[in-house]
């Protein structure tokens, strides 16, 4: 009945041969895409020249990134950045796990899949449109100062405003992705042990001893890795949201890293400069994702690399 | 449909109840209400409009003018074309590279495994810059192509980790029952894997064509010809036109004149594919999502 053991070195062959060709298209696609890029960051350190190409453009060291250590501009967009960072951190971080909780709390399972529904559907909601919605609502003709209009008060400035615009920021995310946000946090709280509720209550706990004692140690660790994990990104605000407002607000207020890169590069065709200040948020970038894993390792989690 | 409420639970209180329904109706309103202006917005007269200071939240005398006007063989027509066909075609061949790459890699023991999942999962550290990925697209020559929407994002990492993570779960005796009936890898794949990853395949699709559909920063950067843009990137020039943001390299005349219904259309435009197929991935969300993304 068997006619070939499946680990022949023939058999094997015969295998991954095609296994190989399933490979190829991804392949190609990594190494000119991902990794071209990788090595086309070397722009960093060339007088980049579009006419003269890779090649023929001048090599000039370091040059690029002494500039930018000096350039305020560039030390602005790096603190724009990580505030708005931190700003998530404190006032979006916490809310789908919020969310998650009175999602997990409602009995009721047809009214909870249908907030589910709800809540999940701004995360597909492009930034453009969202940023659109926002203007609707919150713009100088939109629907808040149409009210405050109609009811004799002061309008708001808000959009367009530098002193709103990394609050505005936030809460754009968090309108859009809290929702979302609650799926892993929802999985976690199912996965509370049932009888720690039931003995604590039998012991006479009530609800918030019950959330403290129960709840939160049971879900410590998904709450800590995705902390960890996303201090590890702490240079990465979003990119496409900020490019689509930063103007509205002057770079001051509203330009961050990403933006630096692309105005100076895209914009001002300085490739070089630009890419040097794009390889100096990569090489941060990778060394902070690289120690929060190693860090969420060592809290016994499995990070993203296994 | 409700759950039973275990016995150790001591019944709600009134009060909490009651806060708990009116934090759940203003999290719903928060979510819709914005919707429901800009729907209303782009089906009222533009008259009804002006008088209210540039928004409505229900239409009095609707109309579909701003539709009707807008599909009329201008920009946004060809726009919204240009959208279905790259999110179509981008969909297609990123499912189809992701799912035979991680078939591949999800194969025990296959020749180069290792190596090539540490290329790739090095990419996850040290995504390409903004500048070295144009630089790129140029040298590839795929500068003002539609291609050049799909190329530089063919393969998803994430997406690529979810989806052989869960390839990896299916039982192995499947597919040793298999290779001994003689079936070759593309059998197997087709017969075997694709068939139980149904769900997992559907959320990765989903995301394959929500990313595809709402790109436009990749337009901006990589099609200088406006009549190619897609439908997102001729939304931001509305965006742009509709709020107080001034960006002179986007100063597509005709459309800055364009009345707040007509903008509010576009953006419905925009966002009905979306909220279209939303249902009927819904249910795979969790368990996509879950699939691969954290291992506890």
């Amino acid at each position: 009945m068997v006619k070939e053991v499946p680990s022949t070195k023939a058999r094997r062959w015969r295998r991954d041969r095609i296994l190989l060709a399933f490979v190829l298209p991804g392949l190609l696609y990594y190494l000119v895409f991902q990794y071209g890029a990788m090595f086309g960051s070397s722009l960093a350190f060339l007088d980049y020249v579009p006419f003269l190409g890779l090649k023929d453009s001048r090599w000039v060291g370091l040059d690029n990134f002494e500039r930018l250590l000096g350039d305020a501009d560039f030390w602005r967009a790096t603190l724009n950045t990580v505030e708005i960072s931190l700003l998530q951190l404190v006032f979006f971080f916490p809310a789908p796990l919020a969310l998650a909780m009175l999602l997990h709390s409602i009995m009721h399972v047809r009214i909870k899949r249908f907030v589910q529904s709800v809540v999940y559907l701004p995360h597909f909601i492009s930034w453009v449109i969202v940023v659109a919605l926002f203007h609707q609502m919150l713009g100088a003709t939109g629907v808040l100062n149409g009210l405050l209009a109609d009811g004799g008060l002061h309008t708001v400035q808000i959009l367009g405003n530098p002193d709103a615009f990394k609050p505005m920021l936030v809460a754009q995310v968090i309108w859009k992705d809290t929702g979302w946000g609650t799926i892993i946090f929802l999985a976690a709280l199912m996965q509370v042990d049932e009888q720690l509720y039931e003995a604590s209550a039998i012991d006479g706990a009530g609800p918030w001893r019950r959330f403290w004692h129960v709840t939160l140690p049971g879900i410590r660790t998904v709450v800590v890795l995705l902390l960890v994990l996303r201090l590890g990104e702490i240079l990465s605000v979003g990119f496409e949201q900020i490019l689509l407002q930063r103007d509205s607000v002057g770079a001051k207020a509203g330009e961050i890293i990403d933006t630096f890169v692309y105005y100076r590069g895209v914009q001002a065709g300085d490739f070089g400069y630009a890419a040097a200040a794009g390889l100096f948020k990569g090489v941060v970038g990778a060394i902070l994702v690289y120690a929060a894993n190693k860090i969420s390792h060592r809290l016994g989690e499995s990070g993203v690399y296994q | 449909m409700t759950a039973v409420r275990p016995k150790w639970q001591e019944p709600p209180r009134p009060v909490t109840s009651f806060a708990k329904a009116v934090t759940v109706v203003v999290v719903l309103a928060l979510v819709t209400v914005p919707f429901l202006v800009v729907v209303s917005t782009s089906l009222a007269d533009p008259r009804d409009v002006v008088a209210n200071g540039g928004w409505v939240i229900w239409p009095e005398r609707p109309s579909l003018a701003a539709y009707r006007e807008i599909l009329n063989g201008g920009i946004v027509g060809r726009a919204t074309l240009v959208s279905l066909a790259v999110t179509i075609v981008g969909t297609a061949l990123s499912l189809t590279c992701t799912v035979l790459l991680a078939y591949a890699l999800s194969r025990p023991g296959v020749y180069g495994g290792k190596p090539l999942m540490l290329l790739v999962l090095f990419t996850f550290l040290f995504p390409p810059g903004i500048i070295p990925a144009y630089l790129v697209v140029k040298e590839t020559g795929l500068l003002n192509a539609y291609a050049a929407l799909i190329a530089p994002v063919l393969v998803n990492t994430f997406n690529l980790v979810v989806m052989r993570g869960f390839f990896q779960s299916l039982p192995s005796e499947l597919y040793e029952a298999a290779r001994l009936d003689g079936a070759s890898e593309w059998k197997m794949l087709w017969r075997i894997t694709i068939p139980l990853s149904r769900a997992v395949l559907a959320v990765i699709g989903l995301f394959y064509a929500v990313s595809y559909w709402n790109s436009w920063f990749h337009a901006l950067l990589y099609l200088d010809d406006p009549a190619k843009w897609p439908l997102q990137l001729v939304l931001r020039t509305y965006v742009l036109a509709g709020g107080q943001l001034a960006d002179p390299s986007a100063g597509e005349a005709g459309l800055m004149s364009a009345p707040q219904t007509v903008q509010m259309a576009v953006v419905v435009l925009a966002t009905i594919p979306i909220v279209l197929v939303y249902p009927f991935l819904q249910r795979f969300f969790v368990r996509g999502v879950l699939a691969g993304a954290i291992k506890t």
